[in-house]
């Protein structure tokens, strides 16, 4: 059971935040065009610094905690899903900050 | 570089990206600091996990060193860096969006 551990707590994250699209009505979900817009260029810098840092051993990951799939440059699948559950995970929080606090403004928003 | 330069630039980075370069000016909001707030306790705990038993292992010499809830202190730069990233791209799609409904509606 322990390599499911890393996969495991992105589920969790991603299983934790559901409500917020369900409940509280984010429609981050829903836009997924702009998500994935959003999402794309993070998994690419953010992509590129893991592999570098992997390369360099500046960390490494043990394998006792991974599901097995290693990605080019050795990478495990698990960081990539990171890279796209965590940043969904944030925009699903700055859209839940939205809808309790309505009057808080973010940027966005189109005219009153 | 190591891991601790290259945190410090990615904030940076992030930084000029949110007020220069896409100017959603997040870190001036409210709202934004609520949400990176809560995602900073959920990475705490997420991190906490992931450092705390090892599935991640950092070579020391490329660490400053100083850990919270077992994580080294880059990550958290690292996490907001990549938070305050995702979040000026995702207002600025969104102001664009918008902008473009406006401009058809004229």
């Amino acid at each position: 059971m322990r390599h499911l551990l890393y996969v495991g707590l992105l589920a969790a994250c991603v299983i934790g935040t559901l409500p917020l699209e369900f409940v509280l009505h984010t429609r981050v979900y829903a836009r997924w065009r702009r998500l994935v817009a959003t999402v794309v260029p993070v998994v690419i810098v953010f992509g590129a610094w893991d592999l570098l840092a992997v390369a360099q051993h500046t960390w490494r990951y043990d394998d006792r905690y991974l599901v097995g799939v290693r990605l080019p440059g050795s990478l495990p699948i698990e960081e990539l899903l990171f890279f796209l559950v965590i940043p969904t995970c944030a925009v699903l929080t700055l859209e839940a900050v939205r809808v309790r606090r309505p009057s808080w403004s973010i940027g966005d928003e189109g005219p009153a | 570089m190591s891991y601790t330069a290259l945190a410090a630039l990615a904030v940076s980075g992030a930084l000029l990206l949110d007020l220069a370069v896409l100017r959603t000016a997040l870190v001036r909001r409210k709202a934004f600091w609520t949400a990176y707030a809560i995602v900073l306790g959920f990475q705490l705990l997420v991190n906490g996990v992931l450092t705390g038993v090892h599935v991640v292992r950092y070579r020391s010499d490329r660490i400053i060193g100083w850990r919270i809830a077992y994580a080294p202190v880059e990550d958290l730069l690292f996490g907001f860096a990549m938070v305050t990233t995702t979040l000026a791209l995702w207002v600025w799609l969104g102001r664009r969006s918008e902008q473009r409904v406006r401009g058809a509606s004229r």
